[in-house]
């Protein structure tokens, strides 16, 4: 029997012969302790031994991989074929682990290209609540049989089930990559954003930097870089910073361990659209908050004072019908702010876990 | 089911309540004709508050409801079920909003899906997936069966650009899943809810994505001496690292057909390939370069690119018309939508000309490549005894197929009711057992659209 196989049998018949009312929440890269440390009466399963590349075939531009494998073990056998993980899952210095992208919904700032961890997961094995071990998706690009198992797991933050395999599509990696920076503050950043979106210029990340500076990332053909970077500075005006080589790659690769986020604070994850930030990031900075908008303003990622009270960012969110996860700091019961789901989630939650073996919001 | 009917009219529909058999006959299929089953009761909302007090009077009588928009399932996505109420979604075709700034565009279920990009053409946006039928196919129906189309390979399917719904549920109670935001707070209740084949309920409104259009589209036909040659010449384009749009491929047969109906004047040979490449202009011609070399490489006979918009809009109104462009080649077709991986494309071509050889019965192949998302239309005459029977059973053995070589019963058309019992060929009775207890806990007793995906008797 291999760890793996081993780990998966422990897992279910800890589902099934719990009778003590204890809950469950699997753990494996731990990058992100707010969701993988167990709070009271909560007993941690640590899930590593289910990792290691299943499947994957270059000229299919599909990945196969149990739940625990590191982010960067993908990127890296992914890397030698000159393909990636389009959703860009951050993390990856912290050990992020695929089901844990996954289960945390984080797609990093180059997901702005081809889409999020949502778009390109494909298939998932994961023990239910009842202890068996299920199939949703498959391993084909396209496919519509059966409900999107694989595309409820996004999120669900060991609520649903414990994943044990996850398959995603890849796409080719952008053979060069140049940042653009322009001092812009938050309101002409969010016009430029509003502009830029809409074409010509295909742009692979576009975030606002806590200070309101917008940066925006090209990739692509190194034949074309060029032509297409001075195209996108025209089209701006004047340019404040450009990032090449491993300047650009180095600036991305510090975004995606949130260097920028001080240590006396803690990371919250906040969906929202564009038309948003404006008040969001109003009423988020008069309470302290450091934000940076991802995403082309899809997502804030919110750095939070640890010494604020949750419930005080949670009523900012709330007001704005908006809601938050947080990533770093202690153990939160569920998402901050506005409710997702309704009775929709109850439902189908009961099904996934009727004995309430997992964790819940 | 006087009582029932009595308490539909009590609603208020008016005329727009259908019970008379002539009204009803219409309702009875969808664009799987093979099934028929008139319903007790159509009818035609013309509001979402009609639909959730329909779904409410249902609940509470215990008569089940199907949705129906365009009714252009090729599954039977939208067969009536005996004695049930089919609610016709077609006059909720309002675009409520679109926002050029967030990129997203708001509208009723039965919006017609071209209808949505012609709205957000003006912001130079579009809305990706296109389904063959785009043209009279609803969004509401798109969504139920998680659609695909030809452009799916880089633009993905609908649920990925489906980013919040209101919906009502079963008995009546509406809830609102995701939002503008294309990130999920999760878990993905909308991805969830996409591609349920109607058994969660009714979407009342529905949030989707728009793209930015490409200010360049290239469209190359290559020809080749055989199917598989072209199925090679699309695992070599992936293999470089391109990432074309779509590409298509039709056979000798479907070309005929092709040509027969629209007459798209496309270049003679066993197998045609559509590659579209699109982009910004120095992306595209850099990329045409390289694929133009591909092309050649892998044997092609011919080549031809257009950039031209309505020698475009030829290449895929043939293409996209093939389905029932066959109607010229034979009287009666079932069309499949198995999956293989895109690398045993070549594989399961041959062997679907094996058995096609082996029964007689002709098979014309229009696919997705680029998916490895197969369209094979078997050709029979049903005036002939016996022939409806035997293009199932190629069917069948399609799609086992299908599955074999480690792919899906179903790209983009859904379960539906007639590949329910291939289900199992795909997923274990753990994992059915799990859709159905998901499915009985979002619908106790099975009132929206029962017996689609899952069998009704299994169901429990």
């Amino acid at each position: 029997m291999t760890a793996a196989t081993a780990c998966i049998e422990h897992v279910r018949e800890l589902i099934r012969d719990r009778d003590t009312g204890e809950r469950i929440l699997p753990v494996a890269g731990a990058s992100k302790p707010a969701l993988s440390r167990a709070g009271d009466g909560v007993i941690s399963v640590d899930v590593s031994d289910l990792r290691g590349i299943v499947e994957y075939d270059p000229a299919e531009l599909t990945v196969t991989a149990r739940a625990a494998t590191p982010v960067a073990e993908v990127a890296y056998a992914l890397a030698e074929h000159d393909q990636y993980l389009p959703f860009d899952p951050p993390f990856l210095d912290a050990g992020a682990t695929i089901g844990g992208a996954v289960a945390a919904a984080t797609s990093g700032p180059n997901a702005f290209r081809h889409g999020g961890v949502r778009d390109f997961v494909i298939g998932v094995r994961l023990i239910d609540g009842t202890g068996r071990l299920v199939a949703g998706g498959g391993k084909v690009v396209k496919n519509a049989a059966g409900f999107d198992l694989p595309k409820l797991m996004v999120g669900s933050r060991g609520r649903l089930g414990v994943i044990t395999q996850l398959s995603f599509k890849v796409f080719p990696r952008p053979s060069a990559t140049v940042t653009h920076r322009y001092d812009l503050g938050l309101d002409r950043a969010l016009a430029t954003i509003a502009r830029l979106c809409r074409g010509p210029v295909a742009l692979d990340a576009v975030d606002v930097e806590p200070g309101g500076r917008l940066v925006v990332r090209l990739g692509g053909d190194a034949d074309v870089l060029g032509a297409r970077s001075r195209r996108l500075s025209d089209e701006l005006g004047a340019l404040a910073e450009l990032l090449e080589g491993s300047v650009d790659r180095a600036y991305w690769a510090d975004v995606a361990s949130f260097s920028w986020v001080p240590e006396e604070r803690v990371i919250v994850r906040v969906p929202l659209t564009a038309d948003l930030v404006g008040r969001a990031d109003a009423a988020l900075r008069a309470a302290e908050a450091l934000v940076r908008y991802s995403l082309a303003g899809n997502v804030a990622w919110v750095a939070w004072p640890r010494g604020h009270p949750a419930d005080e960012l949670a009523s900012v969110l709330a007001s704005l019908g908006l809601a938050g996860v947080a990533l770093t700091g202690p153990p939160l019961a569920g998402p901050l702010g506005a409710r997702y789901g309704g009775r929709f989630a109850e439902r189908v939650r009961s099904a996934l876990d009727p004995f309430d073996r997992f964790v819940a919001d | 089911m006087t009582g029932f009917l009595d308490a539909l009219a009590s609603l208020g529909l008016g005329s727009r309540l259908l019970t008379g058999p002539a009204q009803l006959a219409a309702f009875g299929s969808d664009a799987l004709t093979a099934f028929h089953q008139r319903p007790l009761a159509v009818v035609l909302v013309e509001t979402a508050e009609e639909v959730v007090e329909v779904v409410r009077v249902c609940h509470k009588e215990g008569v089940p409801f199907v949705a129906r928009g365009s009714g252009t399932s090729l599954s039977g996505g939208s067969l009536p079920v005996q004695g049930g109420v089919v609610v016709a979604l077609n006059r909720l075709n309002r675009v409520l909003r679109v926002d050029p700034d967030t990129r997203i565009a708001v509208v009723e279920p039965g919006v017609i899906n071209l209808h949505v990009s012609e709205v957000a053409a003006q912001y130079n946006l579009a809305y990706a997936p296109d389904p063959s039928s785009q043209a009279v196919c609803s969004i509401g129906g798109n969504l139920a069966f998680n659609s695909g189309g030809a452009h799916c390979l880089r633009h993905g399917m609908t649920s990925n650009h489906v980013l919040g719904l209101r919906v009502v549920l079963p008995d009546g109670e509406v809830v609102e899943l995701g939002g503008g935001s294309t990130e999920p707070v999760g878990p993905d209740w909308v991805g969830m809810f996409c591609g349920s084949e109607g058994l969660f309920g009714i979407a009342l409104q529905v949030t989707l994505r728009l793209v930015p259009i490409a200010e360049c589209k290239r469209t190359s036909l290559a020809v080749y001496g055989s199917l598989e040659a072209a199925g090679d010449a699309v695992a070599a384009i992936i293999r470089a690292g391109l990432l074309p749009v779509a590409m298509e491929i039709m056979d000798a047969l479907a070309i005929e057909a092709a040509e027969a109906s629209v007459k798209p004047d496309y270049p003679k040979g066993a197998a045609l390939l559509i590659v579209e490449l699109e982009g910004e202009r120095d992306v595209v011609a850099a990329d045409a370069v390289r694929l133009d070399a591909l092309l050649r490489e892998s044997g092609a006979t011919q080549t031809s690119s257009t950039e031209d918009a309505q020698a475009r809009a030829l290449i895929w109104k043939g293409r996209k018309s093939a389905f029932s462009a066959v109607g010229w080649l034979a009287p009666d077709y079932l069309v499949q939508d198995g999956v293989v991986p895109r690398t045993r494309l070549g594989e399961a071509l041959a062997e679907i000309e094996r058995l096609s050889a082996e029964t007689g019965i002709r098979v014309a192949n229009v696919f997705h490549a680029g998916d490895g998302n197969l369209h094979p239309l078997i050709l029979f005459d049903g005036r002939e005894p016996g022939a409806v029977e035997r293009a199932e059973q190629l069917a069948g053995d399609i799609l086992r197929l299908c599955v074999s070589l480690g792919g899906s019963i179903t790209g983009e058309h859904g379960v539906g009711v007639e590949k329910r019992d291939y289900l199992p060929l795909m997923f274990s009775e753990d994992d059915l057992g799990l859709m159905r207890r998901i499915s009985s806990a979002v619908d106790p007793e099975h009132l929206a659209n029962r017996g689609k995906m899952l069998r009704p008797e299994a169901v429990g």
